[in-house]
């Protein structure tokens, strides 16, 4: 028998017999991983298997290529704080969905763990929260190999007057080097950078050129899936917030 | 294994492919079936069938019923401008059985769930808005689960409704219930919605 102990935020909970839920949860140590939670949707257990929600997970299993099940304990609940905030609603759904999509399974992101911890942990504080949102999918890009290199111009090297990100390198460009494409280069607003003004509006900006890597790049790879729709609905509920 | 006769064999199958049988108990069924024929068997065969032929969704609310329009949506006295979202058939049916809301409904057939791909043109989204502009709706009761996909659809259809009241039910302590077995998102959730007394 093949067991493993951990901690681990939910990702998803589908419906697998009468009384038994598939779920999947992101862990340091063993990334994403499915199994099945026996009597999953019990009045005791089902109210603990809310997508975010932090949980000490047991799996266990004859081989370790079966699906396994999970025995769970919970740690923290997110659902409380989430549902009585649109925007921590939305940003919950954004970040579950979204890993629960690109990260490949069993397979071991830490620093990607950590990040989101964090980040669910600051939920209900729309006041940082969209920040430390695009700080997230900027660490989503980078953990998954197409992080953006913003340090200085992809064509002539220089530091000064980044405007511009290449859809093709996720390297800056600058104005001047940009010249006649401009037009199908994506915005490179400071606070992508780390600098400069973090208004929602700024960092929406921002949001709209991860979002294409992550669309272009981390999806497409998956075949032809099209972007959470989650995603949209957090940008709509930032976009609310002035 | 053979219990006498094929139709016997077909009945037992069916009945333990029923939530909550397996094939043991839908033998028990099956059997306490045939031994109350013409008190219980008859009659229920008699039913299903009727049932069968008849049942269907209301085109106006999307409950259950024999007819294109439910009791419900056709009752003069429950036009009382408010209307009460829920999931499904089984949320209706609870709330009837409290028989505390007098208004009408409107059964969305599901939630939003960002994993599952379920976006609101799966739901019936789009006549609950054409409702509310037909029926003089003044309130709009959000009577859905306290999910993170019951609560993500409750917002995205307020969102939908400008210029309408809409609420939505309380989440807390449960009637009967003791503070020391609630696990802390719902104590979280009820001190959020504390009242003054």
């Amino acid at each position: 028998m093949i067991e493993w102990r951990s901690e681990a935020a939910l990702l998803s909970t589908r419906p697998f017999g009468e009384n038994s839920v598939i779920i999947e949860v992101f862990s340091a140590s063993h990334g994403r991983h499915a199994g099945v939670v026996r009597g999953g949707t019990s009045r005791k257990v089902a109210p603990i298997l809310q997508p975010g929600a932090q949980l000490s997970v047991a799996w266990k299993a004859r081989l370790d290529s079966h699906l396994g099940s999970f025995t769970v304990e919970p740690i923290r609940s997110r659902a409380a704080v989430a549902m009585g905030d649109r925007l921590a609603l939305a940003g919950l759904n954004a970040v579950c969905s979204l890993l629960a999509m690109v990260l490949p399974e069993r397979e071991a992101h830490a620093p990607l763990y950590d990040r989101t911890i964090a980040l669910l942990d600051l939920l209900g504080q729309s006041d940082v929260w969209p920040l430390a949102y695009l700080r997230w999918e900027q660490a989503l890009l980078e953990e998954m190999g197409f992080g953006l290199d913003l340090s200085a111009c992809a064509v002539r090297g220089v530091n000064e007057e980044l405007i511009y990100v290449s859809p093709k390198s996720g390297r800056a460009v600058s104005r001047e080097a940009a010249g006649e494409w401009a037009d199908r280069m994506l915005a490179l607003p400071e606070v992508l950078a780390g600098k400069g003004d973090a208004s929602n509006d700024e960092i929406l900006r921002a949001l709209g050129t991860t979002g294409y890597f992550i669309e272009h790049r981390l999806i497409k790879g998956l075949g032809d899936r099209p972007m959470p729709g989650a995603r949209a609905r957090l940008l709509d509920a930032i976009a609310r917030v002035k | 294994m053979t219990n006498g006769t094929e139709d016997l064999d077909n009945l037992i199958a069916l009945m333990a492919k029923l939530p909550g049988l397996g094939p043991r108990s839908a033998r028990r069924a099956v059997l306490h079936l045939i031994k109350k024929r013409s008190l219980v068997l008859l009659p229920l065969a008699d039913v299903m069938q009727r049932v069968g032929a008849t049942v269907r969704e209301c085109l106006n609310c999307g409950n259950v019923c024999t007819t294109d329009i439910c009791d419900i949506c056709s009752a003069d006295k429950r036009a009382t401008g408010q209307i009460a979202v829920v999931e499904d058939v089984a949320d209706l049916w609870a709330m009837e059985r409290a028989q505390v809301f007098k208004g009408r409904y409107h059964v969305l057939g599901g939630t939003l769930s960002a994993l599952d791909a379920i976006g609101p043109d799966e739901l019936r989204i789009p006549k609950l808005i054409d409702r509310i502009k037909t029926e003089n709706i003044t309130e709009v009761i959000l009577a859905l689960g306290a999910t993170i996909d019951g609560q993500t659809t409750a917002h995205y259809i307020a969102d939908q409704l400008p210029g309408i009241t809409v609420t939505s039910l309380a989440q807390g302590v449960p009637v009967g219930g003791e503070l020391d077995y609630l696990d802390d998102g719902t104590i979280t959730a009820a001190l959020n919605a504390r009242k003054a007394l």
